[in-house]
C-alpha cells in the first residue's frame, strides 16, 4: 500500500538555513544546509523540499550549487525551487541533482513556460507552489512572488488551473499560518485537495505533531514542515511515529532510531 | 578481488547524476556512458530512465546503443535496469501507442488502471514483497519501502521472472530477475537504505 509522505523543507537565503515567520526570514537556523541533509537521511524522512526565498535573482547560481552539495548525500526524492523562470535555469537545476522542481510566479506570470517544462521533463517533474492570504474580507486569495503580489485568485480554481498547465503535484502554503504554530491552513487545504486529482502536500503552521495528522485527514497525500524539524533531536522521526499511532499509513524506516 | 566497473547509460533520459550519487555512496566504481563504442570494458550496466517510452527507444537507436546493450546483454553482462529503463528490457508498450522495446524479457508495458482511491501515476513510497531470495536483495528485508514514479507497468509472460511486487489497486511488478537481467520499478538511487542496498548488491554480489 502507498503510504502517505513526510516531507522535511529547507528554507535557503543566500546559502543559509532559516526560518520562516509568514514569510519574513530573519533567523538563520544551520549554517551549513548538507549538515541538514545529513540529519534527515539518517532519520529517514520520505522526501526533501529546498527553496530559495532570496528576493535576489542573482541568488540563483549560489542555490543551484547548494542543490549540487545537497543532492550527493540525498537519496530520497528532492524537490527544488525558487526562481525557476526559464527552462535553462530549470534543466540546471535538474542536472545539480534535483528530481522535480517547484514552481510559483511562473503559474501567474508565465503559463507557457510551465507547459513547456512539463512537456520536456514529465508531469512527475513538476510541483505547483500555491501560496495563499487571506484578504481584508476573510476569504483566502492566492499570492505570487514570495508574496509580494495578490492575484485574487481562488486557491480551488488556481490549483485546478495549474494541473491544466502540467502540474503533477500540488504544494500548499498559507501565509497566515506560516511559521504561526497553529497548524495548516485547514479549511483552504481542504477545497484545494477536493478540487484535484494530484497529490497535494500542505504546508505551512506545524507546531505539534497533531497538526500533521490534521493534514492528512483535510485530504493531503504529504505533509510537510521546516522550523519545527530543526529544533528537536529525531524530530521526524517523532513525527512519524505519532502518525503512525493516529492509523495514519507511514513508511516503517524512520519512526525508530 | 577487483573492483566491478559499471557504465551508467546516458541516453538523455532522466537523472543519471542522482545514479551516479548513489554509486559513489555505496563505493562503487562507475562512469556515465553515452557512446556505444565506450562501452567496453565494463562489468556492469546499469540503465536508468525517466520519461516516455516511444523517446527513449528513438534516442537509444538514433545511436546505435539498443544493438550495444543488446550485445551486452546477450554476452552475460550483468545488467540493471532502473524505472523506465526496466519498460525498455520489455518486448513492448502501449504507452501513447504500441511501441518495440529491446525485447530482452517476455513481458508487455500497459497502463496502471485507476481504481477508487488509487492516483495515477503511482507516486511515493510503497512496500515490496519478495517472491524468493536473490543475491540482488540480500540484507533487505521482506516488505521494505521503496520509492516509485510510474504510469505504467510491467506484466511479465513468466511469473518467475518476477523478484518483488507491490499492491497499487493492482499487483505491481517491481524488481525482476531473468538470468543475467535485472530490473526495479521503483528508483533504487532514491529509496535511501533499502536502495543502496540493492545497488551495492547489483555491484558486488552479481555475477563476481
Amino acid at each position: 500500500m502507498l503510504k502517505k509522505r513526510l516531507i522535511a523543507v529547507l528554507i535557503l537565503r543566500d546559502g543559509a538555513v532559516v526560518q520562516s515567520v509568514r514569510f519574513k526570514h530573519t533567523n538563520s537556523i544551520h549554517y551549513d544546509p548538507v549538515h541538514a541533509i545529513e540529519c534527515f537521511n539518517k532519520w529517514a524522512v520520505d522526501e526533501i523540499v529546498i527553496l530559495n526565498v532570496s528576493r535576489q535573482a542573482a541568488s540563483r547560481e549560489g542555490f543551484a550549487e547548494v542543490v549540487k552539495r545537497i543532492s550527493q548525500k540525498c537519496f530520497v526524492p528532492l524537490a527544488v525551487g525558487g526562481w525557476v523562470t526559464d527552462a535553462g535555469y530549470a534543466r540546471g537545476l535538474l542536472n545539480a541533482g534535483a528530481d522535480k522542481l517547484v514552481v510559483n510566479t511562473i503559474l501567474a506570470d508565465d503559463p507557457p513556460l510551465m507547459e513547456t517544462l512539463a512537456r520536456r521533463f514529465g508531469r512527475q517533474c513538476m510541483v505547483a507552489s500555491i501560496d495563499v492570504k487571506r484578504g481584508e474580507d476573510g476569504a483566502p486569495a492566492v499570492v505570487v512572488d514570495r508574496a509580494s503580489r495578490a492575484t485574487g485568485q481562488d486557491p480551488a480554481a488556481w490549483a485546478k488551473r495549474a494541473v491544466g498547465l502540467g502540474a503533477g503535484e500540488i504544494f500548499f502554503n498559507s501565509v497566515d499560518h506560516d511559521g504561526a504554530r497553529r497548524g495548516y491552513d485547514l479549511g483552504t487545504l481542504r477545497a484545494v485537495c477536493a478540487a484535484v486529482d494530484v497529490p497535494v502536500i500542505a504546508f505551512g503552521g506545524v507546531f505539534k505533531w497533531e497538526h500533521l495528522v490534521e493534514g492528512i485527514r483535510a485530504g493531503a497525500e504529504a505533509v510537510a514542515a521546516a522550523n519545527i524539524f530543526h529544533y528537536t533531536e529525531h524530530a521526524t522521526m517523532k513525527a512519524k511515529r505519532h502518525l503512525a499511532e493516529a492509523g495514519v499509513p507511514v513508511r516503517t524506516e524512520g519512526q525508530r532510531a | 578481488m577487483k573492483k566491478a566497473r559499471v557504465a551508467i547509460i546516458d541516453y538523455g533520459m532522466g537523472n543519471i547524476w542522482s545514479v551516479q550519487n548513489a554509486l559513489v555512496e555505496v563505493g562503487a566504481r562507475s562512469e556515465v556512458i553515452a557512446e556505444p563504442s565506450l562501452l567496453a570494458g565494463f562489468d556492469k550496466i546499469i540503465l536508468p530512465g525517466v520519461g516516455a517510452f516511444a523517446d527513449a527507444m528513438r534516442l537509444l537507436r538514433e545511436k546505435g546503443m539498443d544493438r550495444a546493450l543488446g550485445e551486452k546483454a546477450a554476452a552475460g553482462v550483468p545488467i540493471l535496469g532502473v524505472c523506465l529503463g526496466m519498460q525498455l528490457m520489455c518486448r513492448s508498450s502501449t504507452e501513447n501507442g504500441r511501441h518495440l522495446g529491446l525485447g530482452w524479457i517476455d513481458a508487455e508495458v500497459v497502463a496502471l488502471q485507476p481504481r477508487p482511491g488509487i492516483k495515477i501515476p503511482h507516486m511515493g513510497w510503497n512496500t515490496v514483497r519478495f517472491t524468493r531470495s536473490s543475491p540482488l536483495v540480500e540484507g533487505i528485508a521482506d516488505g521494505t519501502d521503496f520509492y516509485f514514479v510510474h504510469g505504467y507497468h510491467v506484466v511479465c509472460a513468466d511469473p518467475a521472472d518476477v523478484l518483488g511486487s507491490c499492491e497499487h489497486g493492482q499487483d505491481v511488478a517491481a524488481v525482476l530477475e531473468h538470468g543475467n537481467l535485472y530490473a526495479a520499478q521503483f528508483h533504487p538511487e532514491k529509496s535511501q537504505r533499502g536502495g543502496l542496498q540493492l545497488l551495492k548488491n547489483f555491484v558486488e554480489n552479481i555475477g563476481c
